[in-house]
């Protein structure tokens, strides 16, 4: 087992700087995610570590050494890749155990090894076919069996959950959990799912455009984004993003509509600035039907007519107009509303979040 | 009456048909019928004596044509072997270059383009034992003082032909493999890289199963080019000195249109059509299971 730490890496495709020059700290067994939207330099960045990109700056660290210049196979790493790339002509059998042949281990022990992985994975009775004879779930549980039945250092997972359905990856979402439970090793796990990031890791790395914009514990995240991208990238339904201008102990949006300034920010902000408001659909809800009902030290309640409704069973999710654009509430406890219905909502300030119209930054203290 | 109707289809196929019986199953017919008569070009009255199996028996009992075959089998076995790993490591080569990949590919493609009678006079003049570049250079570089034989002596010669067959023919491994290695998905090779291959054991274990199919498909044409080899050998040595770069079908000719026995001629180009007709099978299996081993979808 051991520590992962990027310093200052960078990715160049010749004058095309991809991944600039980010640091990140991954502690001994830590779980961490990347996640980001598509083309963020995810990939990129696990593919640095493993060792099959090459560095243009900066350093990877593995168990407190460079190796920058070492090949894949000197780096003591399992990944598990998006395209599952299994062997295609050998069995299932072999391409599990093909790492510790190649390590010279004993057909014994690759064989007890191989056993003990596929009664984890639940592969037993599929031993002896091949990659074209699984199916996309089958296939995906054979990588992660490769990556297993080794004790590398450190696993790097590239949305392996990608391909498969909605059902079959939230099973294998906590297949995963378990098994670092079991296993208990340092994890980079690259998604773009935001969910399979929250549920599964320690410590969160959203990425944007090569850059890193916050890390932190799924809890840190999700309650305290450092960044209105942040805001917006985690929590779904995402967070109500809307721009507005401090004026005088309120906050004034485009159409006119006010809100007072919540009381944290209200030393932090001056008249005149240009600031982005979030507030989560947790933190909105029809009076009465909310999360945290009772409990609140700073909530604001405004008219607002419901333009359309997604009833989710448990819950139903609210859209109403306000300040001209669909603000989304959530509704505990159901009661039937319609479009067109006015609706008392409810604004839990005290959750709420003000960010720079700048520079996109929390102006939380 | 109505039986009489054909149907459009078959009505439509027909000159195609009658084209196709003239010019290839006639004359098919005809030459494998005239490999049990004693059949010569000088005697058309021949063709009617109908001997069964006697041109057969001569020549399975003739040690001469047993030679031509040996030697064609040996020739194939040689030459596609090493045009195999030669043609391998030029496409290794090729797809690693990163620039100019193209401008490679065109260039590798260029012994294919001539024709193999140029390439056997090419050859020819460059083997020569007094003016050919073959000596010269050894001799230049002081590896030999002597005007070596190449084309005379028995061995040499072969090396000769072999070196001449092999400089046109070893782009076609080349192209098909580098077609398979263009092919290959980049992520099982990246995969056993990070299970510990080292670059030889990543070819061993995961690059060349994938490339088996492209080589067994190279080697079944090839295996028939060369079984039924002829024209570089005619211009290089005529099958001489004293029949010693004798090949099947430099024998079939001379026994055909020199002797002009083609009753006999016909009966050994039959069989050795053989000789083909096997390899193609063996390679053909090959490929099969090669394919079925990658799990390939095509
Ligand atoms: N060989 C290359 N040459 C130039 N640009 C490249 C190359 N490979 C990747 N890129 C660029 O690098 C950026 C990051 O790619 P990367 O694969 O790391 O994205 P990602 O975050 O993994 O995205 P996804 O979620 O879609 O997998 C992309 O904009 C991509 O276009
Ligand atoms: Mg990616």
């Amino acid at each position: 087992m051991a520590t992962v730490s990027l310093k200052k890496l960078t990715k160049r495709y010749g004058p095309l700087e991809i991944v600039h020059g980010i640091d990140l700290e991954v502690a001994d067994r830590e779980f961490i995610a990347l996640v980001g939207p598509s083309g963020c330099g995810k990939s990129t960045t696990l593919r640095m570590i493993a060792g099959l990109e090459e560095i243009s700056g900066g350093a990877v660290e593995i168990g407190g050494k460079v190796v920058n210049d070492l090949p894949p196979r000197s780096r003591n790493i399992s990944m598990v890749f998006q395209s599952y790339a299994l062997y295609p002509h050998m069995t299932v059998r072999e391409n599990m155990g093909f790492s510790l042949k190649i390590a010279g281990r004993s057909q014994d022990e690759i064989a007890k090894r191989v056993d003990e992985a596929a009664a984890i994975l639940d592969l037993n009775h599929l031993l002896e076919r091949r990659p074209s004879q699984l199916s996309g779930g089958q296939r995906q549980r054979v990588a992660m069996g490769r990556a297993i039945v080794r004790d590398p250092d450190v696993f790097l997972f590239d949305e392996p959950l990608s391909n498969l359905d909605a059902k079959l990856r939230t099973q294998m979402r906590t297949e995963i959990k378990k098994l670092h439970a079991k296993v208990k090793s340092t994890v980079v796990y690259v998604t773009h799912d935001q969910v399979e990031a929250m549920t599964l890791s320690d410590r969160i790395v959203i990425m944007r455009d090569g850059y890193i914009e916050q890390v932190g514990t799924p809890d840190e995240v999700f309650k305290r984004p450092a960044t209105r991208f942040v805001a917006g990238f985690i929590g779904s339904p995402p967070m109500n993003l809307r721009e507005a201008i401090v004026t005088d102990g309120k906050l004034a949006f485009p159409n006119g509509t006010k809100l007072p300034l919540p009381r944290q920010f209200r030393d932090r902000v001056a008249a005149g600035d240009k600031v982005v408001f979030g507030l989560r659909p947790d933190d909105a809800y029809p009076t009465g039907h909310g999360l945290h009902s009772g409990e609140e030290t700073d909530v604001h309640a405004l008219e607002l007519p419901v333009t359309v409704t997604e009833p989710l069973g448990n819950e139903t999710l609210v859209f109403a107009d306000f300040d001209g654009a669909d603000l989304v509430a959530r509704m505990l406890n159901p009661r039937p509303l319609k479009s067109g219905d006015k609706v008392n909502m409810s604004f839990d300030l005290s959750q709420a979040h003000l960010f720079s119209a700048e520079t996109g930054r929390t102006l939380r203290a | 009456m109505k039986n009489w109707k054909l149907s459009a289809p078959f009505l439509l196929l027909l000159p195609s048909f009658i084209v196709l019986a003239a010019v290839v199953i006639v004359p098919l017919l005809l030459s494998f019928y005239s490999s049990f008569t004693p059949f010569r070009l000088t005697k058309p009255e021949s063709f009617f004596v109908f001997i069964g199996l006697r041109n057969y028996i001569n020549i399975l009992s003739d040690w001469n044509f047993w030679v031509a075959f040996g030697r064609t089998v040996l020739l194939l076995t040689i030459a596609l072997n090493l045009e195999m790993l030669l043609g391998l490591g030029l496409a290794l080569l090729v797809e690693k270059a990163s620039r100019g990949q193209r401008i490679l590919r065109t260039i590798m493609m260029f012994p294919m383009m001539f024709s193999p009678i140029l390439v056997g006079f090419q050859f020819k003049f460059m083997f020569n034992d007094n003016i050919g570049l073959v000596n010269n250079a050894l001799q230049a570089l002081g590896i030999t003082n002597n005007a070596i034989p190449w084309l005379i002596d028995g061995t040499l010669a072969f090396i000769a032909i072999l070196t001449a067959e092999i400089w046109s023919s070893t782009s076609v491994f080349a192209i098909l493999i580098l077609a398979g290695l263009l092919a290959m998905p980049r992520e099982p090779v990246e995969a056993a890289r990070v299970d510990g291959c080292t670059p030889w054991q990543t070819f061993r274990y995961v690059t060349w199963p994938f490339l088996m199919p492209f080589a067994y498909i190279a080697m079944t044409i090839r295996s028939l080019d060369v079984a039924r080899a002829y024209d570089i050998v005619k211009i290089m040595t005529d099958g001489g000195p004293a029949g010693r770069t004798e090949l099947i079908w430099t024998l079939v000719a001379r026994t055909g249109y020199s002797d002009a026995r083609m009753g006999v001629a016909n009966a050994m180009a039959y069989f050795s059509i053989l000789l083909s007709i096997l390899f193609t099978v063996y390679f053909f299996r090959k490929l099969a299971a090669a394919r079925t081993q990658i799990g390939a979808e095509w």
